[in-house]
């Protein structure tokens, strides 16, 4: 189980989440949803560590870990998807993976397997990273963040900006990742697909979580009321 | 005619040292974004160590660098450790002044450990060696130099782009923050890094002590050369700093040789020349 307790963080004098408390538990998957600026990324930055936070307040199956570097937490099995993807421009696509396969676990998402599993990007292993088109850089950082082998995937917006199809190829690899048991966070703005794809819902607000709840009984009117605060 | 291919051939070898002085100096531009003052000065440091390293165990110059070798690195690792890991993502003002007082402390040490003389290194028989090809006569040792030179290029070259420590280089040197999600821990690797840019310096320091004296004083000249020769080369490209190092250790010769004394004048008017006909370097991307 992964969890924040009364979780503050911020950059500086800012503080932009306040007394956050959220799990994910083993296997599940987590929809995060709110307005630009509510905090979503500073949450997950928070959790694996980009962003410090108290020692207590962010805890891994019960050992507080909030003081560990990003480093050790990705040891313990958390890996980021970071907004904006974020790929290696002097590193080729396979690089990228090689290089995350490399500091991270060992376990079953090797690099032959996840190209063996997106062929699309088996003939593009050579390219560097960031000539690919949005859809394909997106399916890259997904495949970097497995390449470590987590327990814990924290997809930040990976849907943003690309077209349905690109979308599609995306949300099927996050299935796939689904069935074999990881645990996923998902940051969409979609908040249909984000509903449609989770076990459960955060919504944030100013840094505050204001609604959760099962996906499934999830009411759109009260979710859009939490995500533009109205 | 025979004169000017040896000026030639001696100004190359003479240059492919130069290239590795540069390679320490556009590594950790290239991967720390930090530019180290002091690098002139390590590389006398370097000299000093292989001196009393022959002293003390009566092994030769080049010989010697299985002492010098490994303490260079342990040096590096240490600077970076205790030193360098403190101002190396505070901009670039920072490790300036910390390496610059670094480089006053290594000279003020040097003379009051070894006083302010002039020292060499005696390579001995092979100093002396040399062949002829055509009428043109090469010295074995700048041969040697120019080929462990070139050779230690083209394999940091190919460190950096086939193995897990160059993806890691080129990677931080990207972004270091996305760097440390894919679990590159930057400070340790910086350790690394380091020591092998003072292990680079400690094989420069040795092949340089063999053909030129050094005293305390003489680090700030090897730091322009090797300054000189990464942003002539253009910056954050090994062969580029190659071809740099080639060009001013050419122009230095010729210059010697219209006018002794006037050497490293002419290394610097054709750098001059050079960077205000391209002033991202011969091999740099586009300004
Ligand atoms: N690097 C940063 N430095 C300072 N403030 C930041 C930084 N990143 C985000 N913020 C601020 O923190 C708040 C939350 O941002 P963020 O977590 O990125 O929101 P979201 O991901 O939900 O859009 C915003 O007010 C934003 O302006
Ligand atoms: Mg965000």
């Amino acid at each position: 189980m992964l969890r924040t307790e009364r979780l503050s963080a911020g950059y500086g004098m800012f503080q932009a989440l306040f007394d956050v408390s959220f799990h994910v538990a083993p296997g599940e998957v987590v929809a995060l949803i709110g307005a630009n600026g509510a905090g979503k990324s500073t949450l997950l930055r928070a959790i694996v560590g980009s962003v410090p936070a108290a020692r207590d307040s962010v805890t891994l199956d019960g050992t507080p870990v909030g003081g560990c570097s990003e480093i050790e937490r990705l040891h313990m099995g958390i890996a980021l998807v970071p907004e904006g993807r974020r790929l290696f421009p002097s590193l080729t696509v396979e690089e990228n993976l090689l290089l995350a396969a490399g500091n991270g676990r060992p376990g079953p998402w090797t690099v032959a397997r996840l190209f063996r599993e997106l062929p699309a990007l088996d003939g593009l292993r050579r390219r560097p990273a960031t000539a690919l088109s949005g859809g394909q850089q997106q399916l890259v950082a997904l495949c970097r963040a497995l390449a470590s082998n987590p327990h814990y995937v924290l997809c930040d917006e990976v849907s943003l900006g690309l077209s349905p199809v690109a979308v599609d190829a995306v949300y099927g690899l996050l299935a796939k990742v689904r069935n074999e048991g990881v645990a996923m966070v998902l940051v969409e703005q979609n908040v249909r697909r984000a509903l449609g794809a989770s076990h459960r819902y955060y919504c944030l607000q100013k840094g505050r979580i204001v609604l959760e709840g099962a996906s499934r009984e999830a009411d759109y009117g009260r979710v859009a009321t939490a995500y533009f605060g109205v | 005619m025979q004169a000017m291919i040896e000026t030639l051939l001696n100004g190359l070898m003479l240059g492919a040292l130069y290239a590795l002085f540069g390679l320490g100096l556009s590594l950790s531009l290239g991967v720390m974004r930090m530019i180290n003052i002091a690098h002139g000065d390590l590389i006398v440091v370097g000299a000093y160590f292989t001196s009393v390293a022959m002293e003390l165990t009566g092994l030769g110059a080049l010989t010697s660098l299985v002492i010098v070798l490994p303490l260079m690195f342990a040096l590096g690792w240490l600077a970076q450790i205790t030193l360098f890991n403190r101002v190396v993502d505070r901009g670039p003002l920072p490790p300036l002044l910390l390496t610059f007082g670094l480089s006053i402390v290594l000279q003020n040490v040097l003379r009051e450990i070894f006083t302010a003389d002039t020292r060499s290194l005696h390579a001995g028989d092979l100093a002396r060696r040399g062949f002829e090809v055509g009428g043109v006569s090469i010295g074995v040792l700048p041969l040697v130099s120019a080929i462990a030179a070139i050779v230690l290029l083209g394999a940091t070259h190919w460190l950096i782009g086939h193995t897990q420590l160059g993806r890691q280089a080129r990677a931080v040197s990207d972004d270091p923050s996305t760097a440390r999600l894919v679990g590159v821990d930057d400070r340790r690797f910086f350790a690394i890094v380091t020591g092998f840019i003072f292990a680079t310096i400690g094989v420069a320091a040795v092949l340089y002590a063999i053909r030129t004296p050094f005293s305390p004083s003489a680090g700030p000249e090897r730091l322009l050369y090797s300054f000189e020769t990464v942003v002539l080369g253009g910056l954050g490209n090994i062969w580029g700093t190659l071809l740099g190092g080639l060009i001013i250790g050419v122009a230095q010769l010729f210059g010697a040789k219209l006018s002794s004394g006037l050497g490293p004048f002419f290394g610097h008017l054709v750098f001059l020349v050079a960077l205000l006909a391209r002033p991202q370097g011969l091999f740099g991307r586009g300004a």
